[in-house]
């Protein structure tokens, strides 16, 4: 056609970009995940992958099914709504396998942690000055951890 | 740890965004910039500006391949970045980023220049030897027509790629500003303006590096430089420049008007930290005193080594002001809290992926990529050679 | 106490059975999670947080979090002469060893925020992934899949509230998960689980027994920065103006 006689070079281009395009293309479908687009945009397998990292804190309902006496204990004290995991740490390991001992927490660092007296504290919860309270004798020695108040059930 | 002021969420006390991404809209600017001059002769018939037409295009191609690596350089894992070709999510400014660049790119700078320079490149696939003759006839793509019909065709559609090249451009650093104005929880950088802000600083430091580079050129080949031309480009950067500076100072001047929660954390550190870089840098020296030597060229005629002196210093200090503009904004962006109690400090590290050596071999590169393409296609023959036996296409 | 091999043969299966009965009594853990009808959030109630940092410490533990960076932090304000426009704040290791002492100050009062994701319903951070690595789930949670993230970090500048960092070994960006690989089990999340006073509360707000309906309904509760429109699922009781 005469229209086209001089421009062969620009229809070589065109072909150029037309291969470009279907490469594109080929070579997205290789690599894009298949799950992608299962929910929205983004790896539909992702969702279950986050469901699946490994636990380090067991919760409170696998200490109880087993501490049921500590439970009981603690139930009815001021430390009630203190789950176990507060105070002794990550305990998955302990509740797959009761054989590993989780050791103690230790009191001297643990109890003023949440109970050292500061003015930025609400003043309905209890504190004390730790230097003077108890003159460097343990928490423990007077408190029972699970039922704090001296004289409560289960106290010391 | 960078040394805090005051408060910053724990998070927030490290810079995620380093000198590379201060970077990459300098060199995308200058692209833009460079380009916006180079239609200044296609488009607008700005006749006086032709001697640097093919020197903006190789130039904006030189910066151009340059702009991704600082990007690459700055990722978690740049290898996953073909995610942005073929997962691209549609509600990310930044998402645009992939295909914006492969248009302009492919689709305008490279077909823009291939147009331009057929003729020549058809010539010097049949006169030149050894590898460079490959490498020419590859450019050809096979066709040796360079009869007046199909240069005419190429003149044309060449002149419809500008065209379109013009708003690609505009799009190509005009995203970018999207990318810091649309981010609501940043009000340094949350506003309609950064958009419009960014292109037309883009323009300034891409009239002046095209500007610079001619009359370099010119210099090193020993050649006399068109006065006309520099004269012309001069008052072009004059012109963009006040309409530049004027979008700014709208911006302060709204912001310190309306004063609102963020102002008082944000002046403060315009005045402290960022005192050296946004007033005196940017604003003094980089923008008002351009401007002004810039002004005073308007009305007198001065001698011709004056004229190119302070020209030379313009350009200079424009590019300067420009490179420190987005050092203010992506930077300064992150020295302040969002609580607006506080502030950090960035240091820019030496030697790594991040680092100022890095940042200054980014620079140099372009220089680099523009000496080869300028041996490749030399931007000095304005006419195309002889046209020679076109092979039957 | 000293188990024999017998005696754990029989104590786990009991355990476990026991354990069914125990969970199926809160009705978000059956063993077969339907994304759909759940839509998480959380409470966090301003007057019963102590500043203990046990929430930090827990996070930290549970999810590896690195040195330096936070899924979970605490502040604690000052605000001096009554003044709410410039309150002091710290955040000394993001709370998680607590705070220093302070004394009464009677021109002022101090108070402590924790602060976390907000599992935004409209987040401005899955708004600007550019690639689809962060998200927000059909229940509720914003995840990021390390996996296919850049590392770019443009979620982390979209963020209004400074949740998110990017790992500094990893490369990749982080922040809360809420715990989602607790949540979908029917446990709450490691800082709810950690804190002494019941501060922080998991929430599902389409589960209709859970508590932090009539919570909403006989308090008044704030979001942070209701004007950036984030949808924030993070809703604060007695939450003062001070607060950034």
């Amino acid at each position: 056609m005469r229209s086209f006689k001089d421009t062969g070079h620009l229809f070589r281009l065109a072909g150029l970009f037309v291969i470009g395009t279907l490469l594109f293309f080929g070579i997205r479908a290789y690599f894009v995940p298949k799950s992608f687009g299962q929910y929205g945009h983004y790896r539909g397998n992702a969702i279950p992958e986050m469901a699946a990292h490994p636990l380090h804190f067991a919760g409170h309902q696998a200490c109880e099914t087993c501490h049921t006496d500590i439970f009981q204990t603690k139930k009815t004290g001021k430390h009630a709504g203190v789950n176990c995991e507060a105070c002794h740490g990550p305990l998955e390991k302990h509740a797959q396998d009761p054989s590993i001992d989780p050791g103690k927490p230790d009191v001297a660092t643990l109890c003023i942690r949440c109970h050292a007296a500061s003015a930025a504290r609400p003043k309905w919860f209890p504190q004390v000055d730790a230097a003077t309270h108890a003159n460097g004798v343990p928490c423990n020695t007077c408190h029972q951890p699970h039922n704090p108040v001296i004289g409560a059930g289960g106290s010391k | 740890m960078p040394h805090v002021e005051g408060f910053m969420y724990p998070n927030e006390i490290a810079l995620y965004w380093s000198i590379l991404i201060v970077l990459y809209p300098y060199i995308t600017g200058l692209v833009a910039g460079a380009f916006i001059l180079a239609s200044l002769e296609r488009v607008f018939r700005v006749e006086a500006v032709k001697p640097t037409y093919r020197l903006a295009l190789l130039t904006a191609l030189a910066f151009l391949l340059v702009a991704p690596l600082p990007l690459q350089l700055h990722l978690g894992h740049p290898e996953r970045s073909y995610e942005m070709y073929f997962t691209p999510h549609l509600t990310s400014a930044m998402a645009m980023f992939g295909f914006v660049y492969l248009w302009y790119l492919m689709a305008v700078l490279v077909v823009e220049i291939w147009l331009d320079y057929r003729a020549d490149i058809v010539a010097m696939s049949q006169s030149t030897t050894g590898w460079r003759r490959l490498l020419y006839r590859i450019m050809t793509l096979g066709s040796t027509n360079v009869s007046p019909r199909a240069l005419r065709i190429d003149d044309r559609l060449g002149w419809f790629i500008t065209l379109i090249g013009i708003p690609s451009a505009v799009l190509l650093h005009g995203y970018v500003g999207f990318i810091f104005g649309s981010v609501k929880a940043n009000p340094w950088w949350s506003s309609a303006l950064m958009p419009v802000v960014f292109i037309f600083s883009a323009m300034v430091s891409g009239i002046a590096a095209v500007m610079l580079l001619y009359m370099v050129s010119m210099k090193l080949r020993r050649e006399p430089i068109d006065m006309r031309c520099v004269d012309t480009i001069a008052r072009y950067l004059l012109y963009i420049f006040v309409i530049d500076f004027s979008l700014e100072m709208l911006d302060l001047i709204h912001r310190i008007y309306e004063a609102d929660a963020s102002f008082r954390s944000l002046d403060f550190m315009v005045h402290t930290k960022l005192y050296f870089s946004q007033i005196v840098l940017q604003i003094y020296i980089g923008t008002l005193l351009p401007i002004l030597l810039l002004t005073i060229m308007q009305f007198r005629k001065f001698a011709p080594a004056t004229r190119k002196a302070v020209y030379s210093v313009a350009g200079s200090l424009t590019l300067i002001s420009v490179f420190a503009m987005r050092w203010n904004v992506v930077i300064g962006g992150q020295l302040f809290s969002k609580s607006f109690l506080g502030y950090t400090t960035y240091k820019v590290a030496l030697v790594t992926r991040e680092g100022l050596l890095v940042s200054i071999a980014l620079m140099i590169l372009p220089f680099f990529i523009l000496w080869i393409l300028i041996k490749l296609l030399p931007p000095w023959i304005t006419k195309p050679a002889a046209p020679l036996e076109s092979s039957t296409t | 106490m000293n188990i024999t091999r017998r005696q754990l043969l029989i104590l786990l299966p009991a355990a476990a059975i026991a354990w069914e009965h125990v969970l199926a009594g809160t009705p978000e853990s059956a063993p077969n999670y339907t994304m759909t009808e759940h839509w998480w959030g959380m409470l966090i109630d301003i007057p019963k947080c102590i500043g203990c940092g046990n929430c930090v410490a827990a996070c930290q533990k549970e999810n590896d979090v690195p040195d330096g960076f936070f899924r979970t932090w605490v502040e604690r304000y000052h605000v001096t002469d009554w003044n709410l426009t410039n309150p002091e704040v710290i955040s000394p290791d993001g709370g998680k060893e607590g705070f220093p002492a302070v004394k009464e100050d009677e021109n002022g009062k101090y108070f402590f925020v924790p602060k976390l994701c907000n599992h935004c319903a409209d987040s401005p951070c899955t708004q600007v992934c550019p690639v689809g690595a962060t998200f927000i789930t059909p229940d509720g949670v914003v995840l990021i899949d390390q996996k296919y993230c850049m590392g770019c970090a443009y979620c982390v500048q979209a963020c209004p509230y400074g949740c998110r960092y990017i790992h500094p070994v990893k490369h990749v960006a982080d922040k809360c998960t809420l715990c989602y690989h607790r949540i979908t089990k029917g446990l709450t999340t490691a800082c709810c689980e950690a804190c002494p006073t019941g501060a922080r509360q998991l929430a599902d707000l389409k589960n209709p027994k859970d508590p932090i309906h009539e919570f909403l309904k006989t308090h008044p509760v704030q979001i942070l920065k209701p004007q950036m429109a984030t949808g924030a699922k993070v809703f604060y009781n007695g939450l003062d103006g001070s607060v950034r």
